[in-house]
């Protein structure tokens, strides 16, 4: 700033680079060749798409005309999704406490151990949940019960990161009184540390269920239990207006998910 | 201060009540007998596979080798987002409340309504619906990732537009000049680098999912992943998931960086 007030006595000479913009048309160029690459790659040609519309609007169409009556079979199967959701974000935050804790750089035992829980935690969240709703599928077998493993570690993931970063942030005050005092590790996580972050652990609880709850609708398309069994089997047998009461009923459960979720998180804080 | 404390508790007492009930409802009915015996076996025949992964995999020239599948899945994202970036713009100005308009605004609230429909729509109901219009394939994953991102840029884009500098718009109005003019030359330049921050982020979560959409047949790397699955072969599990894991990690990185630098 206090260049530009002292350069706008004498007006400064842009250096070529920047009088033509080289920087941003080099961009927008490695961007629009980086655009046809992928163009390439994946095979697009825009005139499939259009000439095969009138089939895209065919299924739009039988979805606008959903089976009302279908509502009565979704309720069953949409109860044990958000059932799903809800024991396997309280099975991954359980698990996710410890590896917070220890992960956290303010209160880590040492740098080296937090560095490899960091590490780890990081290769956890990048696994898709999808992927890892498979993998538990062909270990415990369909049902529910993969789904709760998958949704579990999935939370465990981002509960965990979201966790650690709370407690790095707050006030170092009230652990450095109770150290002061003698307290050990124990002492100072459940009477400096936790009462300062209880509320933000609550808050990250419900917004990773909201995203539990939308995630384990699909997970069932793979036989991971819940509502996803169904959409699987309306769209494999071709019967898109069960498939509309479907999405409608994930639609409703969502919306109601994830106002309650932000009713309670905007009191919490 | 007595009957404070007590509305308290019975406050506490209400929530232990609602929280154990909720508890109660979600562990009924929840099926977990039906774990498989062979569940140890499989699962230490996964390790082993994800220990010793098929590095042939990685690279045989033939164009289905891991490579060139990491690559098309990064592809499906690129396109996906960025054509996403662009048809999320009308949705971002259908949603977005101006500084002077009422909370309840009809067309921001309808934008905004529209927004969440979009979002909640499942992503695999979206692949296997464009795969019925353009045939299996990487061009309906493109569709449905650039339809599915609207649900996520729509609502960060409309968010900045709210929270934003009006000052070089309300310059460029009070000198005279007209609405397409203050978009063009004010609203744009000040919007576009916290628009390409976020396009860069849900970047980020489209690889994610790009990479799962070939589960349904919508190209990219998840078709082999769940064949692999599928079929037992663990050793190529391993290395398409020691594949998918560099990818997202180096993707984090690039955008993260490039993030840095654009705010």
């Amino acid at each position: 700033m206090k260049q530009s007030l002292k350069n706008s006595q004498s007006m400064p000479s842009r250096p070529w680079l920047q009088r033509l913009h080289i920087k941003g048309w080099a961009s927008f160029l490695i961007f629009l060749l980086l655009f046809k690459g992928s163009a390439q790659i994946c095979d697009i040609q825009l005139s499939t798409f259009f000439q095969n519309l009138g089939q895209f609007f065919e299924l739009i169409k039988k979805m606008l005309h959903p089976q009302w009556s279908y509502l009565a079979v979704v309720v069953a199967p949409i109860s044990e999704t958000i059932k799903m959701a809800i024991v396997g974000t309280t099975i991954g935050t359980l698990v996710a406490v410890p590896f917070c804790l220890l992960a956290a750089r303010n209160i880590a035992i040492n740098r080296f151990i937090s560095s490899i829980v960091r590490f780890f935690l990081n290769i956890v969240r990048t696994i898709p949940d999808l992927m890892l709703a498979a993998l538990f599928v062909a270990i415990v077998g369909i049902g529910s019960f993969a789904g709760v493993l998958t949704l579990a570690v999935f939370s465990f993931g981002m509960i965990s990161k979201l966790f650690y970063e709370a407690v790095e942030t707050i006030d170092p005050g009230p652990l450095e009184a109770l150290q002061a005092a003698g307290a050990n590790k124990i002492q100072m996580i459940v009477f400096a540390v936790l009462p300062q972050i209880f509320n933000n652990f609550i808050s990250y609880f419900l917004y990773t269920l909201e995203i539990n709850v939308r995630s384990s609708t699909v997970l069932g398309y793979l036989g991971a239990g819940g509502i996803g069994v169904y959409l699987q089997r309306s769209l494999d047998s071709f019967n898109y207006s069960q498939t509309a009461i479907i999405i409608l009923a994930i639609l409703v459960v969502v919306l109601i998910i994830d106002g309650l979720s932000n009713y309670l998180r905007e009191k919490l804080l | 201060m007595k009957q404070k404390n007590s509305k308290h508790l019975s406050a506490v007492f209400f929530w232990l009540l609602v929280i154990v009930l909720i508890y109660w409802w979600s562990f009924q009915s929840l099926d977990f007998t039906g774990v498989k015996s062979s569940a140890g076996q499989v699962l230490n025949a996964m390790i082993h596979g994800l220990i010793h992964p098929d590095w042939q995999y990685v690279y045989d020239g033939s164009g289905e080798d891991l490579l060139s599948l990491i690559l098309q899945t990064l592809a499906i994202a690129f396109l996906g987002t960025f054509s996403s970036a662009v048809l999320s713009l009308p949705f971002a100005f259908w949603a977005a409340r101006g500084p002077h308009e009422r909370h309840r605004h009809l067309r921001s609230t309808t934008g905004k309504f529209v927004i969440i429909l979009i979002r909640t729509f499942p992503e695999i109901v979206l692949a296997i619906m464009f795969i019925k219009a353009v045939g299996p394939g990487s061009f309906a994953g493109v569709l449905a990732v650039s339809i599915h991102s609207i649900g996520m840029l729509g609502k960060l884009f409309s968010e900045a537009l709210e929270n934003m500098d009006y000052r070089a718009s309300e310059a460029l109005i009070s000198v005279g000049a007209n609405q397409p003019q203050t978009l063009v030359m004010a609203t744009l330049p000040t919007i576009l680098p916290e628009f390409l921050s976020y396009t860069l982020y849900q970047f980020e979560i489209a690889v994610r999912s790009a990479s799962i959409l070939g589960m349904v047949g919508a190209g990219g790397i998840g078709t082999p992943l769940l064949f692999a699955i599928q079929t037992r072969s663990w050793q190529r599990m391993g290395i398409i998931l020691i594949g998918i894991i560099i990818m997202v990690t180096l993707i984090d990185l690039l955008s993260g960086t490039l993030r840095k630098r654009l705010v």
